[in-house]
């Protein structure tokens, strides 16, 4: 059937956090009232671009797009615009794309190419824009040792953390000798602030089918899964349609375009335990089992799931994986640089004017990042330390700024990749807190197999507490020093020996952070509560009363018209005086 | 034991093919339509599936979406992550502490809410965020709060 209209509208969660369910349900109660609903398609799609002016649509033929629509707005829209022929002025989008979301003239988009230009629950959308050539190539024209050469050349490396060559890594897996082989798509996306796996998912489901059904090709597989995070219904619900459409045209199952090859996926999902995103962790949960690493070698390559060769990705490898076929390896590893090849797509959060999801070359520089895609720091504060990497990751101070962002450089800094999240801090941010934060997590993540990590991690997290709190004693940066090195030599797997990161970087960057905290009982950001004091100045305070009316624990006093002092053995430091003083007479000292 | 509970681990098992290698999405499945796993229904799967009952519980217990306990009528649960934390999340999370009067993993007495958090949901540019069941919340700040709790509590009642 022909419809003579179609409105996307998107589905992105922050939309749908802001209301785009209620207004996609006004939209089609609206069209069905005034009978168009045979003549108008609605169609939720990814992301229409403006998820921070959600919920948006757009409309067809027209190609206008609405945006912070409401339910009532909707209707408006259904009857004006749809039903009237009045395109309604007034909810239009018309300034430039200034959000992340608009490539920048700094990204380069590989991995989000299709994101938001196709309909990820059409198989069609993506067939168009040359998806599944590259593996149709791969079965019908290519050798598994070409793929693995054509991979070689390229330089890709993976995408997830510690950046193994991928080629490597498969031909790890091919070389193994087993009855049966799996291949994994590790979608178990849990370091904080990294969401670009499931932009991906939710985005361009096929990219990454596509590239799994070339990795099972080239090591010799049959059998696939996706471990996908359950804290992303959006992307296992995309996912599961995806699967189901690849299957309904032979993509997937048995003798796939008349090749001979057989391959088929499943989806298993998570169930909340951030350590599963290790691979062996993930393999046992695959399994059924609590999701514990064990140790390795044997790597998954050798003995994997069920013992089988296993070869295991991230969903960003893998979506690399059909560009690079098609386009071939000369045209991947002209970007970025010589070690580290490609773009690399970053989750910037924190003190940043825009945050948000970026892909750009690896090799750019954190400052490009930060000031150039980032639009520089909230409020026009000063940038005090980016954090890569996730919690296994490290604090970059200023002076780095122009390192360009790859593997080595990341590494070399005490740092990682990791997935790509970035957390930009300026300067209220307190190091020694954001350590403190970050041990508290690994602590309570740990699985509690290996007494390192299990007991380690926890004696840390006590000395960084203590610090904190006022009750840091001489010998305690030393202390954490030491402790981290013999948790890193020995934890068992990744979380245990990239937990020490986080205290390491600040210690080596903002030493003298922890110094003022521990010697001097003062936090320079003065965000640590046991270590800052509220006073008023008297040549200032006139009188109002105010302060002391607000707090919550009456430690103001003073009579009206008087200068008012606070009992700094009463005060909790809650900051109510300083918020409602009319003349800015509270110092926090 | 209760008949409903056996029938209910059946037929969420027979989903699965009562295959054991499903165990953590069996549980998945029962926790979120039966609210949490009793004692009861971990001994009929621990039956159904041929596993000694302290296994069940076992991989039950290491994942923090499958519940052991009963909950609130409404979960919350509050992202704990860093960009929600920079980006203003412990003020928010005191702000709901006090409105609802308990603390962490605990339940407010009348059996309405329970107060968890959970790991990154990748909202970060929209934090501080947190989830109330199903439902997402960003860029939240403690005055929002009262407002949104209002919306769950039945017509007109206070939580």
């Amino acid at each position: 059937m022909a419809y003579r209209a179609h409105v996307l509208i998107s589905g992105e969660p922050r939309c749908v956090a802001k209301g785009a369910r209620e207004v996609e349900a006004a939209l089609v109660d609206k069209l069905h009232e005034l009978l168009l609903g045979d003549e108008v398609q609605v169609m939720e799609v990814s992301s229409l671009g403006h998820g921070d002016k959600g919920p948006e649509l757009v409309i067809y033929p027209d190609g206008i797009n609405y945006v912070n629509v409401t339910p009532e707005d909707a209707r408006f829209i259904v009857e004006e615009h749809l039903l009237k022929g009045r395109p309604v002025d007034r909810l239009m989008y018309k300034e430039l794309p200034e959000p992340l979301e608009a490539p920048a003239t700094k990204e380069v988009r590989v991995v989000l190419e299709n994101v938001g230009r196709i309909d990820p629950n059409n198989i069609e959308d993506y067939i168009a824009f040359d998806g599944y050539a590259a593996m149709a190539k791969v079965l019908t024209e290519m050798t598994p040792e070409e793929v693995l050469d054509v991979l070689k050349q390229s330089g890709l490396r993976g995408r997830g953390g510690a950046g193994f060559p991928t080629w490597l890594k498969w031909t790890f897996a091919r070389q193994a000798v087993g009855e049966k082989k799996f291949i994994i798509c590790n979608g178990d996306e849990g370091d904080p602030g990294a969401f670009m796996n499931r932009r991906v998912l939710e985005g361009d489901p096929h990219a990454v089918i596509e590239g799994m059904i070339i990795a099972a090709y080239a090591i010799g597989a049959q059998q696939g899964y996706f471990y996908v995070r359950a804290e992303y219904p959006i992307a296992i619900r995309t996912l599961r349609v995806a699967l189901q459409q690849a299957r309904e045209y032979g993509l997937l199952g048995e003798n796939i375009l008349g090749s001979g090859f057989n391959f088929d996926l499943e989806i298993r999902m998570g169930a909340g335990a951030f350590v599963c995103g290790e691979e062996t962790a993930l393999m046992q949960s695959i399994e059924g089992d609590r999701g514990m690493p064990r140790t390795r070698p044997p790597f998954p390559a050798a003995s994997g799931l069920w013992k089988s060769p296993t070869n295991i990705n991230n969903v960003e490898t893998y979506a690399n994986v059909p560009k690079i076929l098609l386009k071939g390896p000369e045209w991947f590893a002209s970007m970025g640089t010589e070690k580290s090849k490609g773009t690399k797509t970053f989750a910037v959060a924190g003190k940043v004017k825009r945050t948000g999801l970026i892909e750009v070359p690896l090799g750019i520089t954190l400052r490009e990042v930060v000031y150039d895609v980032g639009g520089g720091i909230l409020n026009d504060k000063k940038f005090k330390a980016v954090q890569t990497g996730g919690p296994m990751g490290g604090c970059i101070p200023e002076q780095y700024l122009d390192m360009p962002v790859d593997y080595e450089s990341l590494a070399s800094l005490g740092s990682i990749m990791g997935s790509g999240g970035m957390v930009i801090m300026d300067e209220d941010t307190c190091m020694v807190d954001i350590a403190r934060f970050f041990m508290e997590f690994v602590q309570e993540e740990s699985c509690g197999k290996c007494v390192p990590c299990r007991v380690g991690t926890r004696r840390m997290l006590e000395i960084l507490n203590n610090i904190c709190e006022g009750k840091g004693q001489p010998g305690d940066i030393e202390l954490l020093e030491s402790m981290s090195q013999q948790i890193i030599d020995g934890a068992l797997c990744g979380l245990g020996k990239g937990a020490p990161n986080p205290v390491l970087s600040t210690i080596k960057f903002f030493r003298e952070e922890y110094e003022a905290h521990i010697y001097e009982k003062k936090c320079p950001a003065k965000v640590c509560k046991a270590l800052i004091t509220y006073d008023i100045n008297p040549d200032v305070c006139i009188g109002c009363t105010r302060c002391a009316r607000n707090c919550p624990v009456q430690a103001i006093s003073g009579k009206a018209k008087e200068t008012h002092v606070i009992d700094a053995s009463i005060c909790i430091r809650c900051g109510v005086c300083k918020q409602v003083c009319p003349v800015g007479a509270v110092n926090v000292g | 034991m209760d008949q409903g509970v056996i029938e209910r681990v059946d037929s969420v098992s027979a989903r699965y093919n009562n295959d054991r290698e499903a165990l953590v999405e069996i549980l998945r499945d029962l926790s979120k339509e039966m609210g949490y796993i009793s004692q009861d229904a971990f001994a009929a799967l621990a039956e159904k599936l041929d596993l000694p009952e302290s296994a069940v519980f076992g991989v039950a217990s290491f994942y923090s979406m499958i519940e052991t306990k009963p909950h609130g009528q409404h979960v919350i649960r509050f992202c704990q992550d860093a960009p929600c934390h920079v980006a203003g999340g412990r003020e928010v999370w005191d702000a709901l502490e006090a409105a609802l009067g308990i603390k962490f993993g605990e339940t407010t007495p009348d059996g309405q809410w329970t107060l968890m958090t959970t790991s990154c949901i990748g909202l970060c540019a929209v934090g501080p965020v947190m989830l109330v069941d199903e439902d997402v919340y960003g860029n939240l700040t403690p005055e929002k709060i009262p407002d949104i709790l209002a919306r769950y509590t039945d017509a007109g009642g206070v939580a």
